[in-house]
């Protein structure tokens, strides 16, 4: 059977979510640092699915499992993208801006 | 050796995708780039046998989700990013750090691992097989998702309900007034 070894994906995986990081970080535009949450979200679930395809090789009945959890950090991704682009759209009607240095109270 | 090639073709769209969302400074042209990832990322599922989670990524992921985001930009029509200076002592602690610790991680990785490897299209990542897991072993954390979706539908209509549906309930008061209102808890 053809392999490919594990760390080619988790080195990947690992790289998507530091450039979310840096990008949660370095951007100031409220929907780029949305974005890049994003970007994080997707790299773990690079890695969900590399470990259930290598404990699935390695025998493991329940390895399918990690596909599932893909879909439940999915729900979580789609649930906090409504909300939080709606949190958005009721801090530019009240502020008229979209840079995070701008936003800098609680209240909206 | 095809199948290397798939995952370093896919994997270096993947990457590039992400360091052209950050260095773009329009917000549309990160959304685009942020597409191309999860597409490319869908190739890289369906090199490791989940066709079904490629599948919903295409459909959920670049599809439905990335279009929300999409219409909120042009919603809110958001322009070009402003800069504003970091501090320096943050670039100069900070680029040194994360290259050491990202160096370091792909040196345990690629070096130290015991001989890890992902089978190449072997996993019974089909819907049925899905369906069986999560209908079964998962059937609560299923409905509980159920749950959260409907909040946060309820949240997003309660929090981007319109100024002019406040107003008309405040005949007298101006459109200015309506943040006022809302600080002032007479109105959502």
């Amino acid at each position: 059977m053809e392999t490919i070894p594990l760390s080619y994906y988790l080195l990947l995986s690992g790289i998507l979510f530091v450039c979310g990081v840096l990008g949660f970080l370095i951007k100031r535009n409220i929907i780029t640092i949305f974005m890049s949450i994003e970007l994080m979200l997707n790299g773990v679930n690079l890695s969900f699915v590399a470990f259930a395809a290598h404990w699935h090789m390695m025998g493991n009945l329940n390895a399918l499992s990690g596909q599932v959890f893909v879909f439940f950090v999915m729900v979580v991704a789609a649930a906090e993208a409504t909300v939080g682009l709606a949190i958005i759209i009721a801090v530019f009607r009240t502020r008229e801006t979209l840079n995070v240095d701008q936003v800098n109270l609680l209240k909206l | 050796m095809l199948h290397l090639i798939l995952f370093l073709f896919f994997g270096t769209l993947c990457v590039a995708g992400a360091i052209n969302l950050l260095a773009q400074s329009h917000p549309i042209n990160s959304a685009l780039s942020l597409i191309v990832v999860m597409a490319s990322l869908a190739a890289e599922y369906l090199l490791l046998g989940a066709e079904f989670v490629a599948a919903v990524q295409v459909i959920v992921y670049a599809g439905a989700i990335m279009v929300l985001f999409i219409f909120v930009i042009m919603l809110l029509n958001a322009g070009k990013e402003e800069r504003t200076k970091g501090s320096r002592i943050a670039i100069l602690l900070g680029i040194p750090g994360t290259l050491l610790g990202a160096v370091l991680i792909a040196w345990t990785l690629l070096y130290h691992a015991s001989g890890e490897a992902v089978p190449i299209g072997a996993l019974p990542g089909g819907p049925q097989a899905i369906a069986r897991l999560l209908f079964h072993e998962f059937l609560l954390p299923f409905e509980v998702t159920s749950i959260l979706i409907l909040i946060a539908i309820m949240g997003a209509v309660v929090l981007a309900s319109r100024p002019e549906a406040i107003a008309k309930r405040h005949p007298d008061a101006t459109p200015k007034a309506v943040p006022q209102l809302v600080a002032a808890g007479k109105e959502r």
